[in-house]
């Protein structure tokens, strides 16, 4: 070994990886040219075209854009009927996050407090598996799942619900048609999608909660439910804030899941599918992938400010 | 933590909460064994196998499967490369400008992917590059290079940099320590990212959506159907085999990066 580590003294790579680990600034530069030209040339470059093409004007007769500069584009975003987009996907974003820390929290806390480490393990993997898999093949299920006829109104008919689901389905707001083109079942399918993206984040903050704060609670006298309430509950906040970010931003962004299942009337996402593609109105799209980054960046200033960054 | 038991209703909403993660997967699974060509209807009436020989013998599947194969072989490649580099280049060292560069590095995953398709769909048609495999790959390497990112540098922020430097002290030149120190270190941290990122690939349909223009990866052939179902039983298997190759490769990484503690030097 040392013969060969001999006859590399003073080889070219020993001389180049001596002068490299001399002027670590020029090492530090060949390392990230590759990754920073990527990102900044292909994507960050890409992200403000779309930006600049946002100023574009586009002409309703002849449906061609041209590069005339206007701010019509965001005007137009304040019109009564994408101002109603606006307001769907964010308030589908909000009860969904909402729904998600409800049916997340026992999960993490089951995780976090009282599972031995095999069972941990067990429900980390058992998490992150349907976390992970495929997006399309889940919303898939769900659309088989609700179908009309299918498992789920089987259920329904098995417990002589019938009744409740037609009243549910009357709701204005929540119902629809069948429960596959119901807000109901839209938003059923996104809190299913998204709820694994809750449970990790909370359950890391519990798991940072300091078990002595728990017996000080009870040896100060507290009952377990006050020493949820005002122990543990707040000290999990940012986990939830932090897990609500995920819920928040892909239900914003989406596109796929109010395609196929819930009423009609488009999301953000969607809308700016069919302006791109069907209309070929590139720049009202771009305006319109603006609002889930401002709603986002909004949001993130939030959760920063409740500490959900600590608990990433 | 141990010292109190769950109560019933705790425990009953845990595993409840589990059962409803896994139920959508378990009814895939139970549909594509389906005898009935044509519904969705519940309960089923029986079981076959006849329609995974249909599924091997048609065209457009077969085609579908390959593209998204290529497609994620060259996305994970470049991923694996240009992730490393990143990492080795951010996991030390303070310098100007490293907070602006982690933040660019989780962009594209941080965005909706609405944004990362339209934006990269636009350059490439300002810039008159046809759409195709080469454009689906782009797209798809831009986010899962944080992937491997993200696992590699774990892994790198574990090892003990004296490693490094004593194999310098002992006259290894750089390659010899990148070949016997760094790589050995890092490689299942690595090939943990790639299998991440190659099921992150694999599955992705929303930037696909944008930058594949003609050509249909598997997920993409999955999506038309849903607009059309007509090829019920198809579908159901072909849910199978995307299920399949997005969670195995997952399970593979966990098994990778578990227990990472005991990495050399890492008790440092």
């Amino acid at each position: 070994m040392s013969a060969v580590v001999a006859s590399h003294q003073s080889g070219p790579l020993r001389g180049l990886s001596n002068l490299l680990y001399r002027r670590s600034t020029l090492y530090l530069l060949l390392l990230l040219t590759p990754p920073l030209l990527w990102f900044g040339v292909v994507y960050v470059g890409s992200l403000f075209a779309l930006l600049w093409q946002s100023f574009y004007t586009f002409d309703d007769f002849t449906m061609a854009v041209s590069t005339d500069l206007t701010l019509a584009n965001y005007a137009a975003l304040f019109n009564p009927a994408n101002y109603d987009i606006i307001l769907r996907t964010l308030t589908m974003a909000v009860a969904v996050s909402l729904a998600s820390a409800v049916l997340a929290f026992p999960i993490a806390y089951y995780m976090a407090r009282f599972a031995s480490p095999r069972e941990k393990a067990f429900f980390y993997i058992a998490v992150m598996l349907p976390m992970w898999a495929s997006y399309i093949v889940k919303a898939y299920a769900w659309t088989v799942i609700l179908a009309k006829g299918g498992m789920f109104y089987w259920l329904i008919q098995q417990l002589h619900l019938e009744g409740l689901l037609g009243s549910v389905l009357t709701i204005p707001g929540v119902g629809g048609n069948t429960l596959s083109t119901s807000h109901l079942g839209r938003f059923l399918v996104f809190t299913y999608i998204w709820l694994p993206f809750m449970i990790l984040p909370i359950q890391a903050s519990l798991e940072r909660l300091p078990p002595s704060l728990l017996q000080a609670s009870a040896d100060l006298g507290a009952r377990p439910r006050q020493t949820f309430a005002q122990v543990i509950l707040p000290l999990a906040f940012p986990g939830v804030v932090a897990g609500s970010i995920f819920t928040f931003s892909l239900t914003l962004g989406d596109f796929i899941i109010p395609q196929l299942v819930g009423p009609s009337g488009l999301f953000i996402g969607t809308m700016v599918y069919v302006q791109q593609g069907s209309v070929g109105n590139i720049p009202l799209a771009a305006a319109f992938t603006l609002v889930p980054i401002v709603l986002i960046a909004i949001y993130l200033s939030i959760a920063k400010r409740l500490g959900a960054f600590d608990a990433l | 933590m141990h010292s109190e038991q769950a109560s019933w209703g705790l425990r009953l909403a845990a595993w409840g909460g589990l059962v409803f993660l896994h139920f959508p997967i378990l009814v895939i699974l139970l549909y594509a064994f389906n005898t009935e060509e044509s519904a969705y209807s519940f309960p089923l009436r029986g079981f076959t196998l006849e329609w995974f020989a249909v599924v091997a013998g048609r065209e457009d599947v077969l085609q579908a499967i390959i593209l998204s194969v290529k497609v994620a072989c060259l996305a994970t490649a470049l991923a694996m490369v240009l992730g490393t580099l990143a990492a080795a280049a951010l996991y030390r060292r303070d310098f100007f400008g490293k907070e602006s560069i982690t933040l660019m590095l989780i962009l594209p995953i941080a965005l909706p992917g609405i944004i990362t398709g339209i934006a990269l769909l636009s350059a490439f048609k300002s810039l008159g590059i046809e759409p195709g495999i080469f454009t689906i790959v782009v797209g798809h390497a831009t986010f899962c290079v944080v992937i491997v990112y993200n696992n590699v540098i774990a892994r790198f922020r574990r090892t003990s940099h004296s490693l490094i430097e004593a194999s310098m002290d002992l006259g290894a030149d750089g390659w010899q320590t990148f070949r016997y120190i760094i790589l050995p270190n890092i490689a299942t941290a690595l090939l943990a990212g790639g299998m991440l990122a190659f099921a992150l690939s694999f599955d992705e349909i929303i930037v696909t959506t944008f930058t594949a223009g003609h050509e249909q990866t598997l997920p993409l052939w999955l999506l038309s159907q849903l607009s059309r179902p007509r090829d019920v039983p198809v579908t159901n298997v072909v849910a199978l085999l995307v299920m399949l190759a997005t969670m195995l490769p997952i399970l593979g990484a966990y098994y990778l990066t578990r227990g990472t503690e005991t990495v050399a030097g890492g008790g440092k």
